[in-house]
């Protein structure tokens, strides 16, 4: 196998990584801070490096529309967005997993106004939550290269034919440049051969997309969409564990670090995952008995394999990336809470929302919270980091 | 800026008017439907290399009530605003799979939405969709209010008429803002091909769909359809006043031909515009000054048509 390793903005290696998927319609929006990624597939396509139709629209509400309209046509069709633009586009993210398209979306996460902010966190995917799309978080370069990849290949799997969204950190990831291996485009072609759509607008097979729901329909219509996403739990696994073997890595829907049964876990999604290992090291060296899980698939939620990835540990020490206004804690930690509730060895959970807007949370501040979880004194709702409250 | 576009076409007259429409029967729009009307005049006159984008509206509704469908065209609806957007995606991803050879033909895009879809919640994803210059057809089936809601106002319902959100009463004569002129509008995007229609004059309308298809590039049709049920008009006249709206110079008939203003059809006696109104219980509260304003904006507005017609022609030689 060929492979070519090179420092490289994880914005451009994602691009890469969909030019290595033959993706044949792009529809795109410049919103910071993805459209590293948009403009270096308009490049491929200027140079003629990626045969594709770049649709430069004038929203991302249009991007979106444009993108469920070319998937329908039968195209392989990609888009990335962010923050407000993944706001912007809310109405049509349902429609495009009730009408079961393939579509590939890096959402390169981002806080969402007001105070406007160009900075990271969670805020824009956790509105989402409920779109009925595979969801996806990628910690480093590598692997938002391979998963890219891969994503295309769970949503035009027969049995799933769901959209998939790949969450990046933004700046802290999609700005970072990093080492990265890129696969041949041969073993890429052999991974993911071209898309095959099993219903698409034709002429000569006339079919009617988007009809109306009526009472007696619409219960039917939309359980079968939700099972669709259920099921495509098993086949996320199955090409990621094909993907891990194609690309020479190792993909589980969740991942664990650090000491094996561990008392105390930290749960997290996305590039703090890093930090907080780094954290998890550094405390196991002093000897603490703490762990971490990693949640790579969010959608739908791999609830079976989080609880074995938890077994015999006493507390999980939640971090989230957004805020759950009115409610109790952090949509992380609410997800949790649901899936433990009235299991007899369920661990406690407590909740610390941390970085907003791009606020840097240092190593020194996940031991920080340890210590605190430790000694019972974080809040039982959840912590605000950094931000004295009476929550 | 004008360009000297010539337009290659199958001329549709009384003798070869294409049968087949796309749209079956036992669609569920009401009687008298001046949409369903045209838009089975459009398919009939596109045939059926057509894939058809449709807007949230009354057509959207009144033909694909699952497991029913009225559409023998593929046919796809995502939203209310989007009908733009959806078909430049059609119409980008038959441009690469044809350019692959995946698919053979590249059948020709259709989009279909209501004035509320394109004058107000759409304008923005049609713009967008003309300005990048997608190879399709927009088409504008004008009842001149939000009708599938319940007859609200748009911005395409002209002034003086009485609707749900904008109704007469002691201190209001209806909608109080002039018609929003979207086919000037879509000129000024300096398309191809615009051009106005109305099911009355059905071999003109027809004869504007195959121009607008064998253009290159984007094409928009606007196209007046009348809504019996929110116009309070009886359902018998629904083409009655298709044909009086263009011959009371209401509604007038034209193209904008790579820039050039070319009049369809000059009513060699015009009717007073009266004659079009009190067919209408949405213009019934009108008094006699009320009709005098309507009768000078008409006359202005066809007569500033005139002027551009004859400012863009093409310079004799």
């Amino acid at each position: 196998m060929l492979k070519k390793r090179v420092g490289i903005e994880v914005s451009l290696a994602v691009a890469e990584a969909v030019k290595q998927a033959r993706a044949q319609v792009v529809s795109a929006y410049p919103i910071t801070p993805q459209t590293h990624i948009v403009e270096e597939l308009s490049t491929y396509v200027a140079n003629g490096e990626l045969d594709a139709e770049f649709i430069p629209v004038e929203s991302e509400h249009s991007a979106m529309s444009a993108a469920v309209g070319a998937a329908a046509a039968g195209a392989r069709v990609y888009t990335a967005t962010s923050s407000q633009g993944l706001a912007l586009m809310h109405e049509i993210l349902f429609i495009a997993s009730a009408q079961r398209l393939p579509i590939v979306m890096t959402v390169a996460n981002r806080s969402l106004s007001g105070p406007i902010s160009i900075w990271n966190d969670h805020s824009d995917i956790m509105a989402e939550r409920d779109i009925g799309w595979v969801q996806l978080f990628v910690e480093d370069g590598q692997e938002a290269t391979e998963l890219t990849i891969a994503a295309f290949k769970i949503a035009e799997d027969h049995r799933v034919l769901l959209p998939v969204a790949v969450n990046m950190d933004g700046f802290i990831l999609t700005h970072m440049i990093e080492p990265v291996i890129f696969p041949a485009q041969a073993t890429v072609d052999k991974f993911l051969p071209p898309y095959k759509p099993a219903l698409k607008l034709d002429p000569a097979k006339p079919v009617t997309m988007g009809p109306v729901g009526v009472p007696e329909v619409y219960l039917e219509a939309k359980k079968q969409c939700e099972q669709a996403l259920l099921d495509s739990k098993a086949v996320v696994a199955e090409v990621l564990a094909e993907a891990g073997k194609t690309f020479e890595r190792k993909y589980n829907l969740i991942e664990t670090n650090g000491k094996k049964k561990a008392k105390t876990l930290f749960v997290t999604m996305g590039s703090l995952g890093e930090s907080v290992w780094s954290a998890v090291e550094g405390l196991n060296e002093d000897g603490e008995d703490v762990g971490q899980v990693r949640i790579r698939l969010w959608r739908p939620f791999p609830v079976q394999e989080f609880k074995k990835a938890c077994k015999g540990a006493k507390r999980l020490i939640v971090i989230d990336r957004a805020m759950s206004p009115g409610s109790v804690c952090g949509p992380v930690a609410q997800e949790l809470k649901t899936i433990f509730y009235k299991d007899k060895d369920a661990p406690e959970i407590v909740n610390v929302i941390a970085g907003l807007g791009g606020r840097d949370v240092p190593v020194a501040d996940f031991k920080e919270m340890y210590r605190l979880a430790k000694k019972g004194k974080l809040a039982k709702t959840y912590t605000l980091w950094g931000v004295d409250s009476n929550a | 800026m004008l360009r000297d576009i010539t337009i290659d076409y199958e001329k549709i007259t009384a003798k070869n008017t294409p049968k087949e429409c796309m749209i079956s029967s036992g669609h569920r729009a009401c009687q008298g439907c001046g949409e369903i009307l045209a838009m089975g005049m459009v398919t009939k006159a596109a045939g059926k290399d057509i894939i058809v984008a449709n807007a949230t509206g009354c057509m959207e509704i009144v033909t694909s009530p699952f497991p029913q469908t009225a559409w023998k065209l593929p046919w796809l609806h995502v939203a209310f605003e989007n009908a733009g957007a959806v078909g430049s995606g059609i119409e980008a991803a038959i441009k690469v799979l044809h350019r692959q050879g995946k698919i053979k033909k590249k059948p020709h895009v259709i989009c279909f939405a209501g004035d509320g879809a394109t004058a107000d919640i759409g304008l923005q994803s049609l713009s967008g969709a003309m300005e990048r210059g997608h190879d399709m057809l927009y088409v504008c089936l004008d009842n001149e209010a939000y009708m599938n809601t319940g007859i609200q106002r748009s911005s395409s319902t002209p002034w003086g008429a009485s609707t749900t959100t904008s109704p007469a009463g002691k201190q209001s004569k209806g909608q109080n803002t002039q018609k929003k002129n979207l086919p000037m509008i879509m000129a000024a995007h300096g398309i191809p091909y615009v051009a106005t229609a109305s099911p009355a004059f059905h071999l003109d309308l027809m004869n504007k769909v195959r121009k607008a298809l064998a253009v290159d590039g984007p094409a928009y049709m606007h196209i007046y359809a009348p809504c019996p049920t929110g116009w309070g008009l009886a359902g018998s006249k629904s083409v009655e006043i298709s044909r009086l709206a263009v011959n009371t110079k209401v509604f007038p008939l034209y193209e904008v031909i790579g820039g050039r203003f070319v009049i369809s059809r000059k009513p060699a006696k015009p009717q007073p515009v009266l004659d079009y109104l009190k067919l209408q219980r949405r213009f019934r509260h009108l008094g006699e000054k009320d009709v005098a304003e309507i009768q000078l904006a008409v006359d202005g507005a066809w007569d500033y048509l005139e002027k551009l017609a004859k400012a863009t022609a093409k310079e004799e030689k």
